[in-house]
């Protein structure tokens, strides 16, 4: 029988003619990413060219523990002499720098400490989170196992009415179609040529809150157009066999969609139309993460705001995924535009997006964002209240001090 | 490692999520301080009540959000093993890693009320309610998942093979 292409790379990765759902697999990582921290006690690792060592989550060190760990990674870098090492200055948000420069790519199986990591599917690379314990398994042994699910196929058709994006797409999924615990995505449809690669990678990051397990955009020339000079290695893409099973197909028309917000607390079967939560007052937005921390989040939000005034009582905090993005967006003039307007531009940095550092949110507080989660206690206190939309729907709001549909401005 | 658990049910609804086992700033303080945060914003005290051997029994989507090592952090507290109606990928793959017996079944929060105890054969399937006295049926993790979590996680693995300092 035919194989879908997540099958396809799963089955060349692990020597097999054929994978189907439900087997588990035992595959060859072809590039491993670590964040912020190495553990010190490793004797000896598969392969120092296969992996990618950045700081994202806690930089520039925001406490002695951070910096004491960084140091560690730095020790780790040169026991081992890593290559591929992006320290303070050339870093940037995991998912963004590995899409950026040219280490995800089509075919390949590369895993990260993060759940996030599904964001390289937009590259047609199998990319998964896994855990601490399982990222050490990778860095010794080169392999670990995936279990094969059942693969979602999702058409878009059609091009997306002004100020609606793809965040908006993958806020609709899980609206209508609720979770995808367990299975697959993979994404098709002559839509797709007018979704640029910011978007795609925005869509394959939020598949995490989708629950699925993989999430795989097709090689196309979008895709191939972005990889030009920017490969590290070698690669081959990959795509279904004509006769590959999908036992579940969602059809989207693009033109049919408006602005979506994620309400707090979930993303499965709880998002709505903006126009539903107008008026909502908020307290802080926030643009950035591996989400949308990217150049064309900051055209849009630069658009939006452009003669206008954060509104009185709201912070809008603006951070990039990389600081190569940071200093395009300096040079476009975005950050200017944004600072006139009254907004914070950081240093790119996860900081915000999980709570860490650098953009809390107080009791009761209420903050719409684009990064990547509304759950309870994820962007501060416990008791405050996270919504999620597109970065015009952030920009919109900080503008207005409630939460705003960006059709409406 | 015995291919079953038992104890005392603590019931927990559909998506569980990462931060709610443990929140982010917990994340980074050492990992024996981890656990004391364990759902301290849905369920303010539970690792006060919870005793070392108790089950957790959720609903949809168990694990769902990051990579944090929900494993580890259960395991520390004591918990023996999670039913769930079914789990997110991930947060299964950070049970099963660390040597965490876990089970995907079907109807087991109408199955059970708070404080039934549960015998679970996770290498089966068959879930006792010893309280009720009734059984029903979960879908066991593959036999290759199943040995590594009878190994006792991956990092057992590879300090067994040489490449972890040993402690
Ligand atoms: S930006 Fe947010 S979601 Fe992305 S890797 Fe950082 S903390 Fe995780």
């Amino acid at each position: 029988m035919g194989m879908t292409s997540i099958e396809k790379i799963l089955a060349g990765h692990s020597n097999r003619r054929e994978v189907k759902p439900g087997d588990v697999v035992v595959v060859d990582v072809d590039v491993a990413v670590f964040f912020d921290w190495m553990r010190p006690d490793v004797v000896r690792i598969a392969d120092p060219d296969r992996l990618v060592l950045l700081h994202d989550h806690q930089v520039p060190a925001p406490t002695i523990a951070a910096a004491n760990n960084a140091r560690q990674m730095r020790e780790f870098v040169e026991k081992f002499g890593v290559k591929n090492y992006f320290p303070v200055g050339a870093h940037g948000i995991c998912h963004v720098l590995v899409a950026q420069e040219g280490f995800a790519l089509p075919g390949k199986i590369l895993a990260n400490a993060d759940s996030h990591t599904c964001s390289s599917g937009a590259l047609n690379c199998l990319a998964r989170g896994v855990g601490p314990s399982e990222m050490t398994y990778i860095l010794c042994k080169g392999q670990t196992w995936f279990m094969v699910g059942p693969t979602t196929r999702v058409n878009l058709e059609g091009e997306l009415p002004q100020r609606v994006y793809p965040r908006d797409v993958i806020h609709f999924i899980p609206g209508h179609y609720g979770d995808f615990a367990g299975r697959n995505l993979e994404w098709h449809g002559d839509g797709l040529t007018n979704i640029a690669m910011d978007g795609r990678l925005t869509m394959a990051t939020i598949s995490a809150e989708l629950s699925a397990e993989f999430s795989l955009f097709p090689y196309d020339s979008v895709l191939e157009a972005y990889l030009q000079g920017r490969a590290k290695w070698p690669f081959e893409p990959v795509s279904p066999d004509p006769d590959a099973h999908y036992d579940q197909v969602i059809d989207i028309d693009l033109s049919s969609l408006e602005p979506q917000v994620v309400l707090p607390g979930k993303v499965a079967w709880n998002s709505r139309p903006v126009r539903e939560v107008a008026g909502q007052k908020i307290d802080q937005a926030f643009i950035g993460s591996c989400a949308n921390g990217r150049l064309s989040d900051f055209a849009i939000a630069a658009e939006i705001v452009k003669g206008r005034q954060v509104a009185p009582g709201t912070r809008f905090i603006v951070t990039p995924g990389s600081q190569a993005i940071l200093l395009e967006a300096v040079r476009a003039g975005y950050v200017e535009t944004l600072m006139q307007a009254g907004a914070v531009v950081t240093s790119s940095t996860c900081g915000a997006c999980y709570g860490g550092h650098m953009g809390l949110l107080a009791d009761e507080e209420v903050c719409i964002t684009a990064s990547t989660r509304n759950f309870q206690g994820r962007m501060g206190s416990p008791k405050a209240k996270v919504f999620m939309g597109s970065p015009a729907t952030v920009a919109a709001s900080a503008v207005s001090g409630v939460i705003t549909d960006p059709r409406d401005l | 490692m015995a291919s079953t658990f038992k104890g005392r049910v603590w019931k927990f609804g559909d998506d569980i999520n990462t931060d709610l086992i443990i929140p982010g700033f917990a994340l980074y303080l050492a990992p024996d301080e981890q656990p004391r945060h364990c759902f301290s914003a849905n369920r303010p005290g539970w690792v006060n009540e919870m005793q070392r051997g108790d089950v957790l029994v959720a609903g949809r989507n168990f694990g769902v959000g990051s990579a944090r090592p929900i494993g580890d952090v259960l395991l520390r507290l004591g918990i023996s093993g999670i039913v769930a109606e079914s789990f997110n990928g991930l947060g299964l793959r950070n049970c099963i890693n660390v040597g965490l017996p876990v089970l995907p079944c079907k109807g087991i929060v109408d199955a059970f009320e708070e404080g039934d105890i549960a015998e679970v054969n996770w290498t089966t399937g068959a879930v006792h309610n010893l309280t009720k006295g009734t059984t029903l049926q979960g879908q066991p993790v593959p036999k290759a998942l199943q040995d590594i979590v009878a190994a006792g996680g991956v990092e057992a693995v590879l300090r067994k093979e040489g490449y972890l300092a040993s402690r």
